[in-house]
Parts: structure tokens; C-alpha cells; sequence
């Protein structure tokens, strides 16, 4: 097992090599520079901008601005934000719990309502359940973010008042130090009344938003991925043996039909940090992802190379893990040498 | 009355265009410690009428019968929960391939205490006593390590060791063995049938045999059973059935064994089985039969000394033929 995963780990360092490069390029290749929207509509001297420009590197060739970067990035250094002027790696860590959190319990509901039901669809191929469900995850994968979130605002906040319209809690009545950046945890933390359920109320939309497409899509996968399965001549002997649907399908077909899904989930959850850009930017959520936003809107390199970097090492490290658990669930990976 | 008893059991699957019969009107019995071959090529409906007694088919196929009971049991008219409790205790059975029989997700040893857990009350420490002794009796070396190993890591032979093992874990009264050496490479066909005969002596239980290999049927069972296109057109006891077959299909297949063949060609029979939409009107053998005339083609046979046929043969030559006649005159 610690074989396999040091030479998975091994496979991980020509990704991070690549990503560095296709970052660092791809936003050279963006028009403007930080200097260029900073500088405002009346102008600045020529001179003025060329000492900017040079103060932050921005005057050297493009192949040395990479080795620096490159050579920083070695060394630990994620690099200063030039709007902040605070290290990248400082601001990251401030704001990815909120992005984690939202993650994380985006990903338990579409978990806890996929799988269930892709199992009752496959259980019941071609029946109402099947059509309803697998009708409801095609409806799902194909709604785009920002209109979902902003229907689920208008009927739940708006008309129903049933929840909060954006924020992570409510400021006005709550008040409270992090200590974990996890506002779940925080607020229980905080021992204020109330704190833990308003908290609750305002993850609720964003968490309901963000996993819609990967709840479509575990339900989808875990249904084509268990018929396969409950077609295979252990599934017969499992019945042979007189043992009971439930056991059948829950215990000898679900095993064996995660094992795709498991991938799938892996794969999701970088989309999720990825696709957290939207929902944080719908309900004001602040993660990540907004940072991510407004770093664009300012070419402010360090801060976007760095946090790139910093969610593809995350993207890369829950693969990691995804492949781990693979082995777990799947003993012939587990024991191949 | 016999243990398990089949009449006129028909199956039928849907398919697109209409309903495909696979089964159609077969009649078996098997009684307690008799061992039952049951031959034909694929296609005869010899597997899925097996399947049909353990209720394994998928949903499509629609099970039909005069009467399927076991010790006295309707099994057609049992409640799913009600049946469970026969099928893998008193009813077990094993497959074709034992690779792929096995759930690779699970050990050995997982798979062999699942079916003791769900039929017998013994207690954990029993249970693995129990499946301890099941490996050992399926001759499998070192059982004890072998209930940790996952199925990937035997080979086929050892496979269906462990299927075998599986399947007496409740000691049941009938074992339906499906081509449970056609997988398998020929010296470890021998050893299986071997251990399958040795079971079947020691525990006394009944052994329906399905296979498409005569010289199987040789060796191993009393009596056999000859399906050809979902109908049994033949049964004898083996000695008999070798030494004088009553069906031209059976005694086809005879003289297709290597060591019968006279010539220097290996003889066969010619076509194939008809299948959904060339089924002949009258005998479905009738088409490749040497011995098939208008009547053959026309009418469907009856059942004549034990055989499904016009003309049965005895000794090698049919009865009341008209054509042998006229070439005797």
C-alpha cells in the first residue's frame, strides 16, 4: 500500500511541473497587465509606469519572470499579492475554509442523494421510480448555476422567507473570532444560541446549488455502473446463495459498482472547487473562488498563479486520495505490484 | 415421489419481436443421491430450465409448469422470501465460469460464512470452523490462509473448488452443477468431476449434471436426460442410453464421439438448432435428421419407448419407418 502511494505521489510532480507552465502562460496571454489596470483613465507619466513596471518585474524577459517564479514557487514562496500587498498563500488560507466548507457539504448531499438514488433506478429499470429519477438528474446536470441559484433565492428567500439571501451568518446578531474558518464549527464554537442553526440556514442554498451537478451526476453514473454490475455472474451466485435483494444489491452489487462512481467523485470535487467560483459569487459566499474573480478583474498575477497552483495541488491531492480509497474498495488494484 | 419433480415446465423470454421459447414442455425427476446428466449443445434449454427450478432467470423470461416441486413443495407457488430459504440451503448450484462467479470485492472466506449466515444458526466461531472444513473437504491446500485470499488471486480450478464449497455449505440435498468444468482446462476437469462424484457419494445428495459433453456423462452419471431446442427427446438410463439410443439426435451425437467414429472423418450433424423464427411445424429435428420423413416435418412426434420421435430407433435401426420398409420389400 505506502509502495503504490509513493508512486502515485511520484506521477503527481510532471502535473505540477505542467500546471506551473500552462498558468503561468496562459495569463501572460491575457491583454493588460497589473499595472495597466491600475493605472486609472487620466494616464501616468511614461516614466511613472515604466518604474512600476520594473519594480514589479514586469520589464524583464518572459522566460526569467518564469524561472523566478518558478524558483520562488520551489522554495515554498507563493509570491505577494500586488493589490493586498499580503503573501498569497496568507490570503488563500483565510478564505478556503469558507470554500471547503461549502465543498464538503456539497459534496455529502450529492453523495448521500446520489448514490441512493442511482441504486433505486437501476433497481427498478425502465420503471416510474427510474424515469422520475434519472428524469430529475438530466433536468439537474443541465441547469445552468447562476440560474438555479438565483430561482432557488427568489422562491426560498424571497417568497417563502425560509432562508437567508447570501453571507455565511447572519453579522448583525452573531459576531464571532474564527478559530477554524469552518463557520459550521465556529458557530458552535462561539456557544452563542441560535449561532449553529442560522449558520446551518444560510450554507443551505449554496451547498443545495453546488451540488446539484455532481448529485446528477453520482445518480446517473451509480445507475448505469450497478446495472452493469447487476448483470455479472456474481450477482447470480449471490442469488444462489438466498440471500435477500437488499443484501444483493446493497452489499454484492454496490461494492463492485462504486468503483467507477468513487473516480467520478474524485473528479467532481475539482470541478467543485472550480464550480464554487459561480455559487460564491451568487450568494456572496466568501471563498475562493470570489478572490479568484476579483484577481482576474485586477491581473493580479501573484495572487491568481499562486491560487491556482494552491487548488491544483488540492485538486490533485483529493485524487490522490480518490486513488487510495480505490485500492481500498477494489482489492485486485490493491494487490497489484 | 421424487425429491424435485418437473412437469411439463415451459420457459419463454420476451424479446422484441414476440416471445422466444427456451424451455418447452420438459418433464425431469431427480430422486434423493441419483445423479442426473443432462445433455444437449447450447441452446437446448438445459441451463435455463436448471435456472428456472432456482428461480434465477431475469425478469423477462415467463416460467410456466404442469408442476415444479421439491419435497413435496410448489415451488412456482412460494412467496420470494418463502423460496429464499430452499434456494442455496436444500438447492444449491454452481456455474460455468468460476472466475467471474465469484465476487471479486469480497474474500473467500466472506463468501463461504455469507451462506452459512443467512441459512444455518451457528455461531462466528462455527461458522468459520465450518467454512474451514468446507475447503478443506473441496480439497483446497492450507484452507485457513486461503479464507483470506481474494478471487483473483486463484486460478480457475481453485475457483470452483470454492463455488463447490459454497454450494454444500448447507448440505443440500440437491447440487445442480452447470458445465461446472467447461471453463476449465482438462486435467482439472477430471479432478472436478472427481470431487463432485466423491461429494455426491459421501453427503448422499442428488447431482443434476448439465453438460454437452457425452464423454462427462460416461463417467459420472445414472441417468441422462437429452435436450435438444428446449425439449427433452430422450431418457435412459446411461448404460442403456450408450449401448442402444432411441432418438436419431441422441444416437447422432453417439457416433460423433471420437472414439465411436468409424471413418476417417470425425461424422456430425449437419445445420444448426433452429431459434426463434425457423421453428419447425412438426419435429424440430426434423431438419437435420437423416432419418426424417413427411410426417417428421409435418407433425410434432410423440413420445415413443422414452424418446421423443416418429421412428424411434432400436438397435440402431428405426421402427415402422416407411422408407426402410420400402428399401426391405
Amino acid at each position: 500500500m505506502i509502495r503504490f502511494f509513493l508512486k502515485r505521489l511520484a506521477l503527481t510532480i510532471p502535473t505540477f511541473i505542467a500546471l506551473m507552465f500552462i498558468t503561468f502562460v496562459m495569463l501572460r496571454l491575457v491583454p493588460g497587465d497589473p499595472i495597466e489596470v491600475r493605472r486609472g483613465e487620466r494616464g501616468i507619466s511614461p516614466e511613472r509606469l515604466a518604474q512600476l513596471r520594473h519594480d514589479m518585474g514586469l520589464d524583464q524577459p518572459l522566460w526569467k519572470q518564469f524561472l523566478d517564479y518558478a524558483n520562488a514557487l520551489l522554495h515554498g514562496d507563493f509570491g505577494t499579492s500586488i493589490v493586498s500587498k499580503s503573501p498569497v498563500l496568507h490570503e488563500f488560507l483565510t478564505l478556503f475554509p469558507a470554500t471547503l466548507e461549502l465543498t464538503i457539504t456539497a459534496m455529502i448531499f450529492a453523495i448521500v442523494l446520489g448514490v441512493p438514488a442511482g441504486v433505486i433506478a437501476a433497481s427498478r429499470r425502465g420503471g416510474v421510480y427510474d424515469q422520475a429519477l434519472m428524469g430529475l438528474a438530466l433536468t439537474g446536470y443541465s441547469m445552468p448555476i447562476f440560474w438555479w441559484g438565483l430561482i432557488l433565492v427568489l422562491i426560498m428567500s424571497n417568497t417563502l422567507h425560509l432562508t437567508p439571501v447570501s453571507g455565511r451568518v447572519d453579522l448583525i446578531k452573531f459576531y464571532y473570532q474564527p478559530v477554524t474558518g469552518f463557520m459550521l464549527i465556529d458557530s458552535i464554537l462561539s456557544g452563542q444560541k441560535g449561532a449553529f442553526m442560522d449558520a446551518v440556514r444560510h450554507l443551505i442554498l449554496p451547498m443545495i446549488v453546488l451540488g446539484t451537478v455532481p448529485l446528477a451526476v453520482i445518480a446517473r453514473m451509480t445507475r448505469s455502473s450497478m446495472l452493469e454490475v447487476l448483470e455479472e455472474d456474481y450477482v447470480r451466485t449471490a442469488r444462489a446463495k438466498g440471500l435477500s435483494w437488499t443484501r444483493i444489491v446493497g452489499v454484492h452489487a454496490l461494492r463492485n459498482a462504486l468503483i467507477p462512481v468513487v473516480t467520478v467523485i474524485g473528479l467532481q470535487v475539482g470541478g467543485l472547487l472550480a464550480g464554487a467560483v459561480l455559487t460564491e459569487t451568487i450568494f456572496s459566499w466568501p471563498g475562493v473562488g470570489k478572490w479568484l474573480i476579483e484577481s482576474i478583474n485586477r491581473r493580479d498575477y501573484p495572487a491568481l498563479q499562486g491560487g491556482i497552483m494552491l487548488i491544483a495541488t488540492i485538486v490533485i491531492l483529493v485524487n490522490l486520495f480518490i486513488d487510495m480509497l480505490y485500492g481500498l474498495i477494489n482489492p485486485r488494484i490493491r494487490h497489484a505490484k | 415421489m421424487s425429491m424435485l419433480e418437473i412437469e411439463n415446465l415451459t420457459v419463454e423470454f420476451k424479446t422484441g419481436s414476440g416471445y422466444f421459447r427456451a424451455v418447452d414442455g420438459v418433464s425431469l425427476q431427480v430422486d434423493k443421491g441419483e445423479v442426473l446428466a443432462i445433455v444437449g449443445e447450447s441452446g437446448s434449454g438445459k441451463s435455463v430450465s436448471m435456472l428456472a427450478v432456482m428461480g434465477l432467470l431475469p425478469w423477462t423470461a415467463k416460467v410456466t409448469a404442469d408442476r415444479m416441486t421439491f419435497e413435496g413443495r410448489d415451488l412456482l407457488g412460494l412467496s420470494a422470501n418463502d423460496r429464499r430459504r430452499i434456494i442455496g440451503k436444500d438447492i444449491a448450484m454452481i456455474f460455468q465460469e468460476p472466475m467471474s462467479s465469484l465476487n471479486p470485492c469480497f474474500t473467500v472466506g466472506f463468501q463461504i460464512i455469507e451462506a452459512l449466515k443467512e441459512h444455518l444458526d451457528l455461531d462466528k466461531a462455527q461458522r468459520k470452523a465450518r467454512a474451514i472444513e468446507l475447503l478443506g473437504l473441496v480439497g483446497i491446500p492450507s484452507p485457513e490462509q486461503r479464507l483470506r485470499a481474494f478471487p483473483h488471486q486463484l486460478s480457475g480450478g481453485m475457483s470452483q473448488r470454492v463455488m463447490i464449497a459454497m454450494a454444500i455449505a448447507c448440505s443440500p440435498k440437491l447440487l445442480i452443477a452447470d458445465e461446472p468444468t467447461t471453463a476449465l482446462d482438462v486435467t482439472i476437469q477430471a479432478q472436478i468431476l472427481e470431487l463432485l462424484v466423491r461429494l455426491q457419494k459421501e453427503t448422499g445428495m442428488g447431482l443434476v449434471l448439465i453438460t454437452h459433453s457425452m464423454g462427462v456423462v460416461a463417467e459420472t452419471a445414472e441417468r441422462v436426460s437429452v435436450q435438444y431446442a428446449g425439449q427433452k427427446v430422450e431418457e435412459q438410463a446411461v448404460k442403456e442410453l450408450f449401448r442402444d439410443p432411441r432418438h436419431p439426435y441422441t444416437a447422432a451425437l453417439l457416433s460423433a464421439l471420437p472414439e465411436r467414429a468409424k471413418g476417417r472423418k470425425l461424422p456430425s450433424i449437419p445445420g444448426v438448432v433452429p431459434g426463434q423464427f425457423d421453428r419447425p411445424a412438426g419435429c424440430l429435428f426434423a431438419p437435420r435428421c437423416q432419418l426424417a420423413t413427411e410426417l417428421c416435418h409435418t407433425t410434432p412426434p410423440p413420445r415413443l419407448d422414452g424418446a421423443l420421435c416418429h421412428y424411434p430407433l432400436k438397435d440402431g435401426a428405426p421402427q415402422n419407418h416407411p422408407g426402410l420398409k420400402e428399401r426391405a420389400a
